[in-house]
């Protein structure tokens, strides 16, 4: 690693040049473990529920969660769908031996099929990936009770894209990975031991067969990051972007994600009657008198 | 004779003031035992960071009972710490106090209140309108909030008006984590540190805090840089320590007989540059 004085050069926004993405993963792996350890028990909470889907977010956030509390203190979900591939399981069973987390199978197919029967209608597959993200963080919830913590998996990326179901996978009490973009994290994945067959797949939600992330949004994440950061983290505009060689059509449709999908980032809208309303002026730390 | 200080790089709780006051006599023993003549916390320590709406619930007045146990404490140690002082026009303020034998000594009142990107100090808190030194067994001292180091002209007005310390206590969150450096926030802090420090011939205290308020991890990574730009110590970064290091007036005198650069600085030119561009009255006296 090179020193901060030995650097030089200045960061240019280059669609080929994706260096401006590497990060410090021994820092960032500090980091993230203490904002696991302290945000746990400032919750007044010891342990970690983590959907372990098979993929690398996941990956990275269980083995995270076991450095900082300990792997008795982690729960891994597997919760398969009958469209759930066996490689997935493979992986998730994979991660569980190499840290030590408990990992329980809990499949979702009945109660999410029992659902979809009782509809009298053509149920679009759309709704049918929300209904599975939303059951299988039901279950998350109740693995929680009574002392543990759901800790988020969604990146960056697909925070920012708003590529994920709110209240689904999306929802969580802490999310250590949300500030890394995919590639960041593939990158921070192989350094803390994920092993590479499950950093270099395609990634999927898996919501419905053949689906991949990269298939469904008509673009890579390699892609998006780099219009992401340098968007988002760095602030240029779109205009500014295309200016310097960026996609024209891929900048735009990326910025238009991001705005029409940010209801998904915050919390939902209080209308505003009183004097003092939440959300609005009563602005308390969420951290309010914790140790 | 060198002067021993200590800093408290620690982890205060957002709005419990009372177990912050317990923790701030542990830290005072702990500096009291290594036998420093001052100890100081950071940036608003007695009651966490962002406090938000929180900000008027911990606010007190200097002379508040509920700060009586510091006043207690700095009989044999000064003690410096930071706590939401209520003006007596009932203005919050960011304030730092500075005890002395048993009693308040000074008060300074966070001057810059950044209110951009993470930071929302302007919407719960009014600004402190002055920059004074004040004198205590370590020297001529000027206190800067954080932001207030930020800013070139404080610690230059500071050293302008006689003062061989400059105290930063901090809550500086850790942000930047590319490759290839240090974290973004602690390379800039130390950048800042050791120019001041060498170029105004003053010795810096940067005191910066630890633990995470809301997801935001502050980054500690204390230093005490003296007037020739050498390191006297440094705290870890993340983890809570006692650091303890010397500030020896001797060596600001010998680095200022070398470098004299504060003894040549011509107030009377930036004092007629500023007041001329502000459109206000400056007697020309040359």
């Amino acid at each position: 690693m090179t020193s901060a004085p030995a650097r030089t050069g200045v960061i240019r926004p280059d669609p080929k040049d994706p260096s401006p993405l590497r990060i410090d993963e021994v820092l960032v792996r500090k980091m993230l473990t203490l904002f696991i350890r302290e945000e746990t028990a400032k919750a007044r909470l010891q342990r970690a529920v983590v959907g372990v889907s098979g993929g690398v977010d996941s990956a990275v956030t269980a083995a995270l969660a076991t450095e900082a509390l300990g792997a008795e203190n982690v729960l891994g979900l597997f919760t398969p769908y009958r469209t759930s591939s066996d490689e997935s399981r493979g992986h998730a069973r994979e991660l569980s031996r190499k840290f030590g987390f408990t990992l329980e199978e809990v499949p979702i197919t009945e109660q999410v099929d029992a659902y979809l029967r009782s509809r009298n209608e053509k149920v679009d597959r759309v709704r049918i990936g929300n209904k599975m993200a939303r059951e299988r963080k039901s279950i998350e919830y109740d693995r929680s009770w009574p002392d543990g913590i759901v800790l988020g998996t969604s990146n960056k990326t697909e925070l920012l894209l708003g590529y994920g179901t709110q209240f689904g996978d999306m929802a969580c009490g802490i999310n250590p990975v949300g500030d890394l973009y995919k590639t960041q994290l593939r990158e921070l994945a192989l350094s803390i031991g994920i092993p590479e067959a499950i950093v270099r797949k395609p990634p999927t939600a898996e919501l419905w067969e053949g689906q991949t992330d990269e298939g469904e949004l008509g673009f890579t994440y390699a892609d998006a990051d780099l219009v992401l950061y340098h968007m988002v983290d760095r602030r240029l505009r779109p205009a500014e972007l295309i200016e310097h060689g960026f996609d024209a059509k891929l900048v735009t449709r990326i910025r238009e994600m991001v705005r029409r999908n940010h209801y998904k980032r915050v919390m939902p809208l209080i209308a505003k009657l009183s004097l003092r309303t939440v959300g609005h002026d009563f602005l308390y730390p969420r951290d309010w008198e914790a140790d | 004779m060198s002067i021993r200080i200590a800093i408290a790089q620690c982890a205060p709780a957002l709005g419990a003031v009372k177990r912050n006051m317990d923790m701030h006599e542990k830290w005072i023993s702990r500096a009291r035992a290594e036998g420093a003549r001052l100890v100081i916390f950071p940036e608003l320590s007695l009651t966490g960071y962002y406090l938000k709406d929180l900000a008027a619930d911990v606010a007190c007045a200097a002379d508040d009972p509920q700060l009586a146990p510091i006043a207690e404490a700095s009989r044999d140690i000064d003690i410096s710490a930071g706590f939401v002082e209520r003006s007596a026009d009932a203005k919050l303020h960011i304030a730092q106090g500075h005890w002395s034998g048993g009693k308040l000594v000074h008060v300074h009142r966070k001057v810059y209140l950044p209110t951009y990107g993470i930071f929302d100090d302007g919407r719960y808190f009014g600004p402190g309108d002055r920059f004074e030194t004040y004198r205590w067994a370590g020297g001529t001292t000027g206190v800067a909030i954080c932001e207030d180091l930020w800013h070139v002209s404080t610690p230059y007005l500071y050293a302008a008006a006689g003062a061989t310390i400059v105290l930063a206590p901090s809550a500086s969150p850790g942000r930047g984590v590319a490759e290839g450096g240090d974290l973004g926030t602690a390379e800039s802090c130390r950048l800042m540190d050791r120019f001041y420090a060498s170029y105004l011939t003053v010795y810096v205290v940067y005191v910066n805090r630890v633990g995470h308020e809301d997801g935001i991890a502050f980054w500690g990574g204390s230093e005490i840089v003296a007037p020739d730009g050498t390191v006297v110590a440094r705290a870890a970064e993340f983890d809570e320590e006692l650091l303890i290091g010397e500030i020896d007036p001797e060596l600001v005198a010998r680095e200022r007989a070398r470098n004299p650069l504060m003894r040549d600085e011509r107030e009377d030119i930036v004092l007629r540059n500023i007041a001329g561009r502000l459109g206000l009255p400056f007697d020309r006296r040359d």
